[in-house]
This record gives structure tokens, C-alpha cells and sequence, in this order.
């Protein structure tokens, strides 16, 4: 197959894909409908992550903190009694985000590898105990988002988040549009020499890239697509909660990617799929659902490098190769 | 703040940095030997603490099932080492912090199963449960200064065991070049063997010896693995003497943030290390 054809495939398997989510209200129920916005909402934090883990090689345990940002962000310009405009309340939310990557970002960027890791992790961490420990954002018990965000524009309503369904394609549309955004992102030149930092980063700068200033940008984008997701799961649920930056958020959306398969933007989001996939079902099976989870990550280290969206590859490979050697 | 309290303070400092120190100085280790970076390190520690309180339950003897738990946590190390981790060496740090994530959740569960989600107390051994008094109305505990010093006394063992033996020896020269010591004649994996499990049965240690003052209950692992991590850090990854100033500095940011600013004490040993990146963003004690 050559890569012409290959990526034409690709693109009309996405295209079937996005009419599935499309007319999928029509036919699931609305708690089905609830969950598989939920699993997009993910989707856009795990192809947030993978813009840092799969294309720049920055392994990041703490994305969860920009997701929980943008989700208290949100909840707390919420009025008591009224709704926050949304116009204000999602862009504020994603700054946010943004922001405090930019300045965690200052820090965690000057140190490589395992540093990196745990560096980020324990800055999370950090902004974990700030609204847990203080009264900031409702401490330990969270915070209720009790109006969902208003979307009128000067008098003119053209869609209301109240209803189920336009929630759900408002999630959509979102997804679409951090998908695309991304793909463009990666195509310029900006996005090849993430690529190139990731492949070798040494090269990059003695070809004169200043690389510390690439990372951070990468790293303030990836934290404000992530409060793209973080403000609409707050939206979606209605409360926040410290453990939306926990570091078991951070380690589960990494899960994500590497099921998906890293460095694979559509893979993220069939990544996010599986996971709260075999999460639903393990806990319909048992109580102790965790146990076989840990299991799946594991074996799935051991035994299956590159992930879920590596799979179609690799069986063909095998295919291929047993032809040729029959 | 007077100078009874005040010394209560950094006895409290010194306690829990050094039992940190046990923690962390087995994740610093396996770090810098073998360069894997260990999630399920925190876990470790949780299981000795439960080791602590089922075998305690059983004997009825704490200071007895130490004895009994140190080596069993050594053989379940190496058994580990054995199973998974030895596959892990020539993976990238992205699957071996899937791998060890995937492990942390498996403990847990198998935590939950077998003991349950309560939280569960360990009596102080009765041959330490007295209190040295200090002024009329405060005293402290003989058990936490003994936690000091055995902690001290394994850390002035370790400091033997890396710098004047022969094991410690050949681990030094692991770190720097693996192939160079194989072509030696030395079994490099016997030696990683020794190494995780040793890091295990430390970390597990200052589970059973925490067991008592701070209990047994779920989740202990993830808070302790995420400050070992913050002392790994600062201390410079490979570095035992960094581990062992970094656990007092935190020890001492931790325990004096909660008595100063209650509020905000969560976040002390953090700003610490915050600052510590900014200063040297390899730690204080960089190798190599």
C-alpha cells in the first residue's frame, strides 16, 4: 500500500467516525450519549498530552493540573444564582490553563528525562494541595458548577448547553476543532521542529533552534487545550473536584495516549475510547475492576510496544511477513 | 513558639526526614544504577506497613515481625526484579512509568482484597512505649526516637555497603558502565537483583517502622512516593548522601510549614524544591 492511499484511507476512516459521533444521540440513549461525551471530553485532554509525550518527547505526570485548573476557572466565575457567560467563562478558563503552564513550564523545563517526570508530577501535585488544602475552591469537597455556562450572544441564543444534545455537539465541535487545529500546528514549521526536538534535540539547537523556547510554547499550548477539556468536563458534570488533579487523572490520560499509540492524534482519541471502555466494563464485572486494569497496562507493556493504533500495522506486518516466507 | 516545643519540633523534623530518607534512598538507587524510574516504589511502602500490621496481628510482637518482614520484602523485591523489572532496563522511561502505574494500581486491589479499605492501628512495641519527659507538661516518645535512630544507623550502613565493600563497589562501577562491568565477569543482573531488592525491603522497612505512629491505611503509598520523588529531585538521582540531606531539608520544610503556615503547609516542601530547581536543576549533589 503506498502512503498516498494509506492516508486516504485514513482521512475517510475519520470522516465515518465523525458521522458516527454525529448521529450517534439518534440512536444511543442519553446516559450513553453522557458517557461518550464524556470519552470525547478525554479525547481532547489525551491529544493535548500527546502533543507533549508523542511529538516533542517531553513525558509529562502532571497534565491533570491544567485540566483542573480550567475546571475550577470556570466554576468559580460561575455567580451563585447565574450562569457564567460563555464567551468570557471558556476563554478565561483555557488562559488560565495556559498560564499556569507557562510558568510550571519556566520551571520543569530546565530539568530532562526522569527529572522531567517527576518534576511535573510533584509540581501537580502542588497545585493539587492548593485546592485541596485551602478554601479557595471549596477545599477537599469541591465545588458546584450550578448553572451551565450561558451562550448567548447580545440577545441572540444560538445554542443552549442545558440541553443534553447540543452539549453533546457542542463537545463535538470542539473535538473537531482541537483535532484540525493540531494537525495544523504539526504540519508548520513550528510543529516540525517539535518533531525534530523529540528525535534529537541536540541537533535542533546546533542547527540555531532556541529549544527551551519551543518547549514552553508546546508546553503553555498543551495546557490550554487541556483546559479546553477541563472546562467542558466542569460544564458536563456540573461540580469540580481536587480530583480532576489528582496525579491518578494525570497517570490515566497518559494511559490514553499509550493505548492510542503516541505521536497519533486520532489514536489519543481511541485511546480515551479504550480506556473508558475497559474501565466501564471491568467495573460492571467486579468490584475491584483496578486489578484487571492494572493487568491490561502491564501485559499491554510487555507484550504490545506502540499501542492500540499500532495493532492494524503490526498484524499486517505478521500477514506480510508469513507471505513472504511461504 | 518556646524552646521545649521548639525542640519537639525538630525532633518531629528529624523523625520524618529520616524515615522519608529510607524511602527514597532505595528510589534513588534504582534510579541512577539502573535507570528505571519506579512508580510503584510508594506501593512498597504501603506494603510494609500492612505487612507490618497483619504480621503484628499474627505474633502479637512488632519489633518480631520486622525481623520476619525485612526479609520477606527483600525476596518479594527480587522476585519483582525477576518478573518485570528485568525487562524493563532497555525500555524508554515512558513504559516503565506505564508499567509501574499499571503496578500501583494491582497492589491496590490486591490491598483492598485481602485486607480491606479500613484503616487499621499498630501498637508501639511495650518496651518503647514510654515518653521522655522534657518540661512539665510535654514529653517525647521513645518510639520516634528510635525510628532516628535506626534510620541513622541504616543510613551510616548504607554509606558502608555503597563506599567500602565490595558489592558497593561493583554497584558504583554498574551505574557508570554496564557492558565495561560485565565484560568484568560480573553478573550485572545478580547485581540489579540485589539492588531493587534492597531498595524494596528499605522502602518497606520504613513502612513497618511508620506503622504505629502514623497507621495503616489505604492510599499511604502515592503521598510518600510523590515526596520521594520531590527528595530524588533535589538530592541529585543516584545520590544516597543527596537523598539523606534533601529528607532532612524536607523533613524540616514540611514539619515547621505545618506548625508556622497550617494553611499553606502543604505546599512548603514543594517551594523547596521549586526553588532547588531554579538554583541547580539537577539537584544539590549531582553525579556524573
Amino acid at each position: 500500500m503506498n502512503p498516498q492511499n494509506s492516508s486516504r484511507i485514513a482521512l475517510v476512516l475519520k470522516l465515518v467516525v465523525l458521522a458516527g459521533l454525529i448521529a450517534f444521540p439518534a440512536f444511543g440513549s442519553s446516559f450513553y450519549t453522557e458517557m461518550v461525551a464524556k470519552i470525547l471530553i478525554l479525547g481532547i485532554f489525551a491529544m493535548s498530552l500527546d502533543l507533549l509525550v508523542g511529538f516533542t518527547g517531553l513525558v509529562s505526570l502532571g497534565h491533570a493540573a491544567y485540566f483542573g485548573i480550567a475546571a475550577y476557572t470556570v466554576a468559580l466565575l460561575t455567580p451563585k444564582y447565574d450562569p457564567a457567560d460563555l464567551w468570557l467563562a471558556l476563554p478565561a478558563s483555557v488562559l488560565a490553563a495556559a498560564a499556569a503552564a507557562f510558568v510550571i513550564g519556566l520551571f520543569v523545563l530546565r530539568t530532562k528525562g526522569i527529572y522531567f517526570i517527576m518534576v511535573t508530577l510533584a509540581f501537580a501535585q502542588m497545585v493539587y494541595f492548593i485546592f485541596h488544602d485551602t478554601a479557595l475552591g471549596g477545599g477537599s469537597d469541591g465545588i458546584y458548577v450550578n448553572f451551565k455556562p450561558d451562550a448567548s450572544i447580545a440577545g441572540w441564543v444560538p445554542f443552549d448547553l442545558n440541553e443534553p444534545i447540543q452539549l453533546y455537539y457542542f463537545v463535538v465541535v470542539a473535538l473537531v476543532a482541537v483535532f484540525v487545529f493540531l494537525t495544523l500546528v504539526l504540519r508548520s514549521p513550528f510543529g516540525r521542529v517539535l518533531v525534530g526536538i523529540r528525535s534529537n534535540e541536540h541537533r535542533m539547537q546546533s542547527l540555531g533552534y532556541a529549544t527551551f523556547h519551543y518547549k514552553l510554547a508546546a508546553f503553555t499550548l498543551a495546557g490550554g487545550l487541556a483546559g479546553v477539556a477541563g472546562f467542558l468536563y466542569a460544564v458536563l458534570f456540573g461540580f469540580v473536584t481536587p480530583e480532576y488533579l489528582s496525579w491518578h487523572q494525570s497517570g490515566n490520560v497518559l494511559m490514553m495516549v499509550i493505548l492510542g499509540g503516541m505521536g497519533n492524534l486520532a489514536g489519543a482519541v481511541i485511546g480515551a475510547f479504550a480506556f473508558i471502555g475497559l474501565q466501564e466494563m471491568f467495573s460492571d464485572w467486579t468490584k475491584h475492576w483496578q486489578l484487571l486494569m492494572g493487568g491490561v497496562i502491564v501485559a499491554a507493556v510487555l507484550f504490545m510496544p506502540g499501542g492500540l493504533s499500532a495493532l492494524p500495522r503490526r498484524i499486517m506486518k505478521k500477514v506480510n511477513g508469513e507471505r513472504e516466507n511461504g | 513558639m518556646d524552646f521545649t516545643t521548639f525542640l519537639i519540633q525538630i525532633l518531629n523534623a528529624m523523625q520524618y526526614g529520616l524515615l522519608l530518607f529510607l524511602v527514597a534512598s532505595g528510589l534513588t538507587l534504582v534510579f541512577g544504577i539502573m535507570g528505571i524510574i519506579n512508580l510503584a516504589h510508594g506501593s512498597f511502602y504501603m506494603i510494609g506497613a500492612y505487612l507490618a500490621f497483619a504480621l503484628t496481628s499474627m505474633t502479637g510482637n512488632l519489633m518480631l515481625s520486622i525481623a520476619l518482614g525485612i526479609p520477606l520484602a527483600f525476596a518479594f523485591g527480587a522476585l519483582l526484579e525477576w518478573l518485570l523489572f528485568s525487562h524493563l532496563y532497555k525500555r524508554d522511561h515512558l513504559e516503565q512509568v506505564l508499567l509501574t502505574y499499571g503496578l500501583i494500581l494491582i497492589f491496590e486491589e490486591l490491598r483492598s482484597l485481602t485486607m480491606g479499605d479500613d484503616v487499621h492501628g499498630v501498637d508501639i512495641p511495650a518496651m518503647f512505649s514510654a515518653s521522655i519527659p522534657l518540661s512539665d507538661t510535654l514529653s517525647y516518645p521513645v518510639y520516634r526516637l528510635l525510628i532516628s535512630v535506626v534510620c541513622l544507623a541504616l543510613a551510616a550502613g548504607l554509606w558502608w555497603l555503597m563506599q567500602r565493600t565490595r558489592l558497593g563497589m561493583m554497584i558504583r562501577a554498574g551505574s557508570h558502565d554496564r557492558d565495561m562491568v560485565q565484560a568484568l565477569g560480573i553478573d550485572i543482573n545478580m547485581l540489579y537483583r540485589t539492588v531493587f531488592a534492597l531498595g524494596v525491603a528499605l522502602a518497606a522497612l520504613a513502612g513497618m517502622l511508620a506503622a504505629p505512629i502514623s497507621s495503616v491505611y489505604p492510599g499511604m503509598g502515592g503521598s510518600v512516593l510523590i515526596i520521594s520523588f520531590v527528595i530524588v529531585v533535589i538530592g541529585g538521582i543516584g545520590s544516597v548522601w543527596g537523598a539523606l540531606v534533601a529528607a532532612l531539608l524536607i523533613g524540616f520544610a514540611d514539619t515547621f510549614g505545618k506548625v508556622l503556615v497550617p494553611e499553606f503547609a502543604g505546599l512548603a516542601v514543594y517551594l523547596v524544591m521549586a526553588l532547588v530547581l531554579l538554583w541547580r536543576p539537577e539537584g544539590i549533589f549531582r553525579k556524573g
